[in-house]
């Protein structure tokens, strides 16, 4: 069984740091890594493989500098990396547009697997948006997925909902958070990703003059502007405060 | 022209309202898409909420499938000429029109919080890292796809004298190949997060998953009867079903009165309460992050705070 997991390079979210006068993220210096649900969307490969046999690529669209990260997931357990160096300006039309032909010229596949969204972003696109392209069927927010010889059974979370879907092959599936617990490689896996491949394309030799169709014009701040009344002394009288300040504010009746 | 379609009617009408603002600055018509057996209860309904045009594709089938519904609303576009879309923000929308933005080639917002003209180009602004910022984010071709969440927008008055019009066409997709095997009701109650007025929620602070009586019956003498939580209690202990869980990944809520308690505030569970009227946190930590989001804290154990809170509360309500 042939396995391609898309894997994106990301900023890590719980690292970043607010600028407290203009209450914007600063981006600059924030460590990076390989986006926590497309790790699950790893593990879920990997536990196919386990069972059918096969290989695992492992895609990404991203900076030069993603070389190092995707050698986390080959030390997890993938075959092979490919890294798409991304064009200065992109979208998702531009990212869906270049996985979707690294796919293609990978060539014959069984199983595209994806993280439901990316943390940073969580626009859950990329994944969809390569169905699409591919005309291939979508499975996504999969919470539990079964792969057989000739077709696949996930359970889909569709919130107030679990959606059971068989496909046949090729299909793509997006996983959530809650599907498994990725693997930490061990000493003699990341020892031995040293010497799995990992293939550099260009953007233009896959599609030349791809263009975004959206461009982020302004990333603004997000003030929170609260009271921040805190009431720490004895307990009893802190109640107290608080149940007349609520009553004031009209919200008790 | 701008399309509108969620397989919601709820959240429709709530795009009908949007959908109506962009089209009349620009000088258009709306359409509002119904996918399924000839409506035309509902047809009316979308006309008297702000449709100049029901769009109503018959269509033969059972359940909701991504692939089959984005060949459809790719065929009604073909018709109406649209080219702008606005789709419902639920689980079904965001793939919909992810799948569909690839089909054709087109920018795609998923769950904006308002959208509006700029320099006369479609923008729409979303929540991104974390909801730590807001992306404003520009369309610079065509077509321009956007989902709303549900309650980002009021829908219009009714007015049942409005006129429209309702085309009514047999559509014909290729059919998928994935299939449809079960589907499983995850409700465990009658919760709805989304909808209530008062919500007391719950976190890692709770040591036992019976402790979770303590913000049940605060949550009963407010008269709000819901409980919310944060995403351990939900997603990993499971202490509650995914109904109950607020945050980034779990259900956005606005309350008039939210009350957290146990809760360390992630800006991931902060993404999905910062809208709510009145915050109110208890934590032992004095340093807690949900304090800086918080117009009231008191710092103390929850196991001593909650029942005193609660008495404190009937006594005041009589």
């Amino acid at each position: 069984m042939k396995i391609i997991v898309c894997a994106k390079q990301v900023v890590d979210v719980s690292e970043m740091k607010i600028d407290p006068t203009t209450k914007k993220p600063i981006l600059q210096g924030v460590p990076q890594k390989i986006s926590d649900i497309d790790k699950n969307a790893m593990e879920e490969a990997i536990k196919i493989k386990e069972k059918n046999t096969g290989k695992i690529i492992v895609v990404t669209v991203g900076p030069t500098n993603a070389k190092e990260k995707i050698k986390e997931l080959l030390a997890m357990g993938a075959d092979e990396g490919v890294l798409v160096t991304c064009p200065d300006k992109y979208d998702y039309h531009v990212i869906s547009s270049l996985l979707a032909e690294a796919i293609k010229k990978i060539g014959e596949y069984d199983i595209v697997l994806c993280g439901e969204a990316s943390i940073d972003m969580f626009s859950g696109q990329v994944g969809p948006r390569v169905a699409g392209l591919l005309n291939i069927p979508q499975i996504t927010y999969a919470q539990s997925v079964k792969a057989e010889k000739d077709k696949v059974t996930a359970e889909r979370n569709m919130g107030d909902k679990a959606v059971t879907t068989e496909s046949t092959y090729p299909v793509l599936i997006t996983v959530t958070k809650e599907i498994n617990e990725p693997r930490l490689p061990s000493l003699m896996q990341i020892l031995g990703a040293a010497s799995k491949p990992i293939n550099e394309w260009t953007a233009d030799s896959l599609k030349s003059g791809i263009k975004p169709v959206v461009e982020t014009i302004e990333l603004k701040g997000v003030p929170m502007t609260r009271k921040n009344i805190l009431y720490k002394d004895d307990i009893d009288e802190s109640v107290g405060k608080l149940v007349d300040s609520l009553t004031k504010e009209g919200v008790l009746r | 022209m701008v399309l509108v379609f969620s397989d919601d009617k709820k959240m429709t009408l709530e795009l009908l309202s949007k959908g109506s603002e962009i089209a009349k600055t620009k000088g258009k018509k709306l359409t509002a898409v119904i996918i399924g057996k000839s409506n035309d209860a509902l047809a009316k309904e979308y006309i008297s909420h702000g449709a100049d045009k029901v769009f109503n594709a018959e269509v033969n089938m059972d359940h909701f499938k991504a692939e089959e519904y984005a060949e459809i609303l790719e065929k009604v576009l073909k018709e109406t000429g649209d080219e702008t879309i606005l789709i419902g923000s639920n689980k079904n929308g965001k793939e919909l029109a992810s799948r569909l933005a690839g089909r054709l080639n087109a920018g795609c917002v998923i769950d904006a919080t308002n959208v509006y003209l700029r320099d006369k180009k479609l923008t729409a602004e979303r929540m991104v890292y974390s909801g730590n910022a807001i992306a404003i984010e520009q369309f610079v071709s065509k077509p321009c796809i956007v989902t709303i969440p549900s309650k980002v927008f009021d829908p219009l008055k009714k007015d049942d004298k409005r006129k429209g019009e309702t085309i009514k066409k047999k559509i014909e997709t290729e059919k998928t190949k994935s299939k449809i095997l079960k589907i499983q009701d995850m409700k465990s109650g009658e919760v709805n997060v989304e909808d209530a007025e008062i919500i007391v929620s719950c976190g890692r602070g709770f040591k036992n998953k019976n402790d979770i009586k303590l913000v049940d019956e605060l949550a009963q003498v407010l008269k709000g009867k819901t409980v919310g939580c944060s995403r351990p209690i939900a997603a990993d202990l499971k202490w509650l079903s995914e109904d109950h869980w607020i945050g980034l990944s779990g259900h956005k809520v606005k309350p008039k009165l939210y009350i957290a308690a146990g809760i360390s505030g992630q800006i991931q569970h902060i993404a999905g309460m910062r809208d709510s009227g009145i915050i109110v946190a208890i934590n032992k930590d004095p340093e807690a992050l949900i304090f800086k989001s918080a117009d009231y804290g008191i710092v103390g154990d929850l196991y001593e705070v909650l029942p005193k809170l609660t008495n404190a509360v009937k006594e005041k309500m009589g």
